[in-house]
């Protein structure tokens, strides 16, 4: 495929990219519609491109079964029911998965993919630290999100696997996330910890972290930490291993990031920031997508005119409107006019701001898409396809 | 019910993208205002609050930002150094070396301690009275229960200690509804109304902290009284369009238009309005703050939301 024309082909659209992907993951600040957006991608590409497609949600507030319309899909993969589609007006081309994440399912199975052997496997299902890191904290969301997305495209059942990131502190924790455990499991300190209570105390140069450690902690909190990682510690090279293999795929060609935001100042300073961290990462851009876009009607300059006529001439309009309104009370139609010029300059305010932030998006990916802002939720196939049809880069039908 | 700046501790939580540090700024920038010498922390620590405030940046060291305002941001490293310091006689900090190295050991080793760090450090500003009301913007929703739920699970894992001893006082700080509340920001959309809704009730079954208001933030305004939608149904008729358009000489479509998407838009939030109030408990007061049709942001935005929650407030 000749590239430069590629790229004039689908500058708005991100089916060359869904199509010759085998994994993309959605990722921007939070409350922009990323979740959306990836079930929206996954969606339309198993419709048009065809082949099997996951979407894969890492999201803990479970708000894509909301959106694909399924209770309680689990940590398991399960298809959305192909009536879904044909409900929709649409026979897809190919299939649609979905699959959430769920952080302590997959730390569990982790943990018995890796454990040496029953008994350490049990003694760290049942360690109380355990239940703790996998259940409770949020940061192993990250981790896991990364390896779970790891373990299914290994397993190589998807053509492609959308990925929709967890809500992090910092947009970028996932990346890292990886990085940080092997990090982790190699460090000095841990070492330190687990090295029999006793030598510990006589060992001069960390003797002043233990005691500190000890008066915070208290020696039995210490001894279950120690006891926890001893275990760990057996599983630590196919630990250390598995993470390098996680940070070495979303580094390959098959993996594409798709940067999704707003045009409000906040989210998009922060999307910025994503996609220049992605390159100097060397990850691939793919594409940015701006979602709730207000339509481009609203900078049209005649209409700002029009607006003001209507709002401080309303008086005098709705004397002369008056006819063709089939009698309606003057009164009735001046609020009208005023209200309707009103709000469109007032919507307009903001059209403009959002149309200043795009001019200065400072970086380039290869597919720029603007979505615009949907007057009704996005709740079911037909939404998401709807969507989609935008994310390819295609107009609305005039309706 | 204890009023909102009656208390000594506010976090302020929602789901991304709502305006939580601007509700959390406001509430901090009011109650200033209102003469309440005010501590507004930032846990994040992304910079927003100084961005927002028009302010240099903020540090772990509280700094009077606007008057009788204080900001500080979170740095829990931060925070275990002033803890040391406080509670261990000996002059540990110089002793145990790479102290990043063995803290960010400790933090990632045994849960919470971030968490236990972060909410010690609040819960201590309250306990020792520095300020009338502190004001946290607080993680999303995603994080704040295991923010608001670290002591108690630390008080489970660890038996004895210095930790231990502290996280009693923490709790009961926590639990009283007089010194301490939550306040989740939400938009009248879809998405964020569930995740409130969840969150009220994780907050409810996993926390003992009381969940104080709800704030609906970007309300969009009525276009039309009762029987003036009917008048616009007639407006957007071709004959009367066109007539409106020779009246005004323009063409009026992109302004009917833009009305139609307005009046949509708000009815589908009204919807989910409706939605999250009968799924709070009617004892959760909701506040509603406008949504503004500005070009700016940052501390004038910050004023005006600051006003509207006043007014909320019953100021």
């Amino acid at each position: 495929m000749p590239k430069a024309r590629r790229a004039e082909d689908t500058a708005g659209s991100l089916d060359g990219l869904l199509a010759s992907r085998e994994i993309v993951v959605a990722c921007g600040p939070g409350g922009v519609g990323k979740t959306t957006t990836a079930a929206a991608a996954a969606a339309t590409a198993a419709a048009r491109i065809g082949g099997k497609v996951l979407v894969l949600t890492v999201d803990p507030a479970k708000r894509l079964a909301n959106a694909l319309g399924l209770d309680g899909i689990g940590n398991t993969e399960r298809q959305v029911p192909e009536d879904a589609f044909h409900n929709a007006g649409v026979r897809p081309a190919g299939e649609l998965w979905a699959a959430m994440l769920d952080t302590k399912e997959s730390w569990d199975s982790l943990i018995r993919t890796h454990a040496p052997d029953a008994r350490t496997r049990d003694e760290i299902l049942g360690n109380p630290l355990y239940r703790n890191i996998s259940g409770r904290f949020v940061q192993s969301h990250d981790y896991i999100a990364m390896e779970r997305l790891f373990e299914i495209h290994s397993e190589g059942d998807y053509d492609l696997i959308v990925v929709d990131t967890p809500p992090t502190r910092n947009a970028l924790d996932f990346l890292d996330a990886p990085e940080r455990m092997a990090d982790f499991f190699s460090s000095r300190l841990l070492r330190w910890l687990i090295v029999p209570y006793r030598s510990r105390l006589v060992n001069v140069a960390s003797r002043p972290f233990y005691q500190v450690a000890d008066r915070i902690l208290g020696t039995q909190f210490l001894e279950d930490i120690a006891q926890f990682f001893i275990l760990f510690q057996t599983m630590y090279d196919g630990f250390v291993e598995r993470a390098r293999a996680v940070q070495r795929l979303l580094a390959e060609r098959r993996t594409s990031f798709v940067v999704v935001s707003t045009l409000e100042v906040v989210p998009l300073r922060e999307a910025e920031f994503f996609a220049e961290q992605l390159v100097a990462r060397k990850l691939h851009l793919g594409a940015i997508v701006l979602n709730k876009v207000l339509p481009a009607y609203l900078r049209d300059p005649s209409g700002a005119e029009v607006a003001e006529a209507m709002r401080d001439r309303a008086t005098d309009l709705a004397g002369a409107l008056a006819p063709v309104l089939g009698g309606a009370e003057e009164r009735n139609v001046r609020r009208v006019l005023t209200e309707v010029g009103q709000s469109y300059l007032d919507y307009r305010v903001v059209a403009q701001r959002e149309a200043e932030q795009r001019a200065e998006v400072g970086t380039a990916p290869e597919v720029l898409v603007s979505v615009p802002f949907f007057d009704t939720d996005v709740y079911d196939v037909a939404g998401l396809l709807r969507l989609g049809s935008r994310l390819w880069g295609e107009e609305p039908r005039a309706t | 019910m204890v009023a909102l700046l009656d208390r000594r501790l506010v976090f302020v939580t929602g789901k991304g993208g709502v305006g939580k540090t601007t509700v959390a700024c406001a509430l901090a920038l009011f109650a200033a205002e209102r003469g309440r010498r005010t501590l507004l922390c930032e846990v994040d620590a992304k910079g927003d609050v100084a961005s927002y405030l028009e302010t240099d940046e903020t540090s772990f060291t509280p700094r009077q930002v606007l008057p009788g305002l204080f900001a500080m941001s979170m740095d829990t490293e931060a925070s275990l150094r002033e803890y040391l310091k406080l509670n261990l006689r000996i002059p540990v900090v110089g002793r145990i070396g790479p102290l990043a190295r063995a803290f960010d050991f400790v933090a990632t080793a045994a849960p919470g301690v971030r968490e236990i760090l972060t909410v010690g450090k609040l819960c201590y500003e309250v306990r020792e009275r520095h300020y009338d009301l502190v004001v946290v913007d607080a993680p999303a929703t995603g994080h704040i229960v295991g923010q608001l739920a670290a002591p108690q699970a630390i008080n489970e894992l660890v038996k004895v200690g210095l930790i231990r001893s502290q996280t009693d006082w923490m709790v009961e700080i926590l639990s009283d509804p007089a010194r301490t509340g939550l306040v989740i920001v939400t938009t009248p959309e879809e998405m964020p109304v569930n995740e409130t809704m969840e969150l009220a009730g994780r907050v409810a079954k996993e926390t003992s902290v009381d969940l104080a208001d709800v704030v609906v933030n970007r309300v969009l305004p009525e276009l039309f009284g009762r029987n003036e939608e009917q008048v616009f149904e007639r407006l957007c008729r071709p004959d009367a369009a066109h007539r409106l358009g020779e009246l005004v000489g323009g063409d009026p479509r992109p302004v009917l238009e833009a009305a139609r998407l307005a009046v949509t838009l708000r009815r589908t939030r009204a919807e989910h309005l409706e939605r999250l109030r009968a799924g709070l408990d009617s004892e959760v007061q909701m506040l509603y703050l406008p949504f503004l049709f500005t070009r700016f942001h940052g501390l004038r935005t910050i004023r005006q939301v600051a006003s509207s929650l006043g007014e909320e407030l019953g100021f």
